[in-house]
């Protein structure tokens, strides 16, 4: 209807106010659309291999990797301090991963709709690969496989903790590696 | 040297610790626990099985709402050739009120759990086995009157999907002690959910 307007080119005071709103609609349409990408929590599918990966990275940098699930409550209660880690880290040698492991076919309904409600930035992977005995000793022998588990290294450094860990003691232990 | 003494103290009884529990070849250790229909359930109950399939689990965990069904057609595959299953909620009611007894009544009527479903109240059963998480098997193989532990760990390697397993770590297990060998491998280990301790 606008662009019928338009093609007549009558010049009709109420074709300004027409293009006025058509131009305020599309303005507004353009915010939203800037706003909601903040949904789109990106999640990388890894398997045992994508896990050493990540595991074993030999950069000179502080890797801090925790190993939770939507369904694990006292995972849900420590990761705010991972994220506020990540984002306190920013600028530092310092790498936030998240590795969920809900089963694969959780991801849209529980995996993320809790990072949204988080408001979760730190990078989220999610393990594809459910044979767990063959790459669990690969993340650290001594690991039973129960979580929340977080390890965090620098080369060689290395610490593993298989328990819930409280804010101190997270940021005491990536100094510990860092120093 | 002081130091190195009081550092190698810690590092040992940080073995101790965690190392605790038992590994294939050990004696298992013996319960005795309140089943969800009020009566009392021994180890020493089964002395005339050839073994027993010793699995912690609970109510809300997925893991072992995923293992459930299995864990029951286990009991009615293995039962009658002398290795029943007894499932023993390891968890704390006050940190995981699913877990309370009365909610295992619930779930195993519902279910209808063929195998007893004990509750381990004191937490020492869990701890002298070395339980982490749930679900996690024991199989216990009967050695003249003797339960000794023959497989620690995962029943299969599929747990969200039990079409998709490829490998059954438990009954290749069972298979190996009813043919009178060691299971290889002894030893699996799985993701699971902790087990709730009092806090």
């Amino acid at each position: 209807m606008f662009d019928r307007d338009l093609q007549l080119n009558k010049k009709r005071p109420g074709d300004v106010i027409i293009m006025m709103k058509y131009i305020t609609v599309m303005a507004v349409l353009y915010l939203m659309l800037q706003v909601k990408p903040a949904e789109s929590q990106e999640i990388t599918r890894i398997d045992r291999e994508g896990i050493t990966m990540i595991t074993s990275r030999t950069a000179d940098t502080t890797y801090v990797v925790n190993f939770w699930a939507t369904w694990c409550s006292p995972c849900v209660k420590e990761i705010g301090y991972f994220e506020d880690l990540h984002r306190e880290t920013s600028s530092a040698p310092v790498r936030v991963y998240l590795v969920s492991l809900d089963f694969p076919n959780q991801v849209e309904r529980r995996v993320i709709p809790f990072l949204k409600e988080k408001e979760i930035t730190a990078p989220v992977f999610l393990v594809t690969d459910l044979q767990y005995n063959e790459w669990i000793d690969r993340v650290d022998p001594g690991w039973s496989g129960a979580i929340p588990a977080t390890l965090i290294y620098n080369g060689e450094k290395r610490i593993f903790l298989e328990k819930e860990i409280s804010r101190e003691e997270l940021f005491e232990k990536v100094n510990q590696i860092r120093n | 040297m002081k130091s190195v003494v009081i550092t190698a103290a810690v590092l040992l009884a940080g073995w101790i610790v965690a190392y605790s529990g038992v590994n294939p070849g050990d004696r298992a250790p013996d319960f005795s626990l309140r089943n969800v229909d009020g009566s009392t359930v021994s180890l020493s109950d089964y002395e005339n099985e050839k073994g027993v399939i010793v699995v912690f689990t609970c109510n809300p965990c997925p893991f072992a709402k995923a293992y459930e069904q299995r864990i029951i057609q286990l009991h009615q595959k293995y039962a009658d050739k002398g290795f029943p299953v007894v499932a023993i909620n390891p968890n704390d009611a006050g940190v995981s009120p699913e877990d309370a007894f009365d909610k295992m009544k619930e779930r195993s009527t519902d279910r209808n759990y063929p195998f007893p479903y004990l509750k381990d109240e004191s937490q020492e059963v869990y701890q002298s086995y070395g339980a982490t998480r749930t679900p996690h098997i024991y199989l216990l193989k009967n050695d003249g009157g003797t339960f000794r532990i023959a497989y620690v760990g995962a029943i299969d390697d599929n747990a969200m999907d039990a079409s998709g397993v490829s490998q059954k770590y438990l009954e290749d297990a069972l298979a190996s002690v009813m043919a009178g060998d060691s299971p290889d491998p002894a030893t699996t280990k799985a993701v699971g959910c902790t087990i709730k301790a009092k806090s």
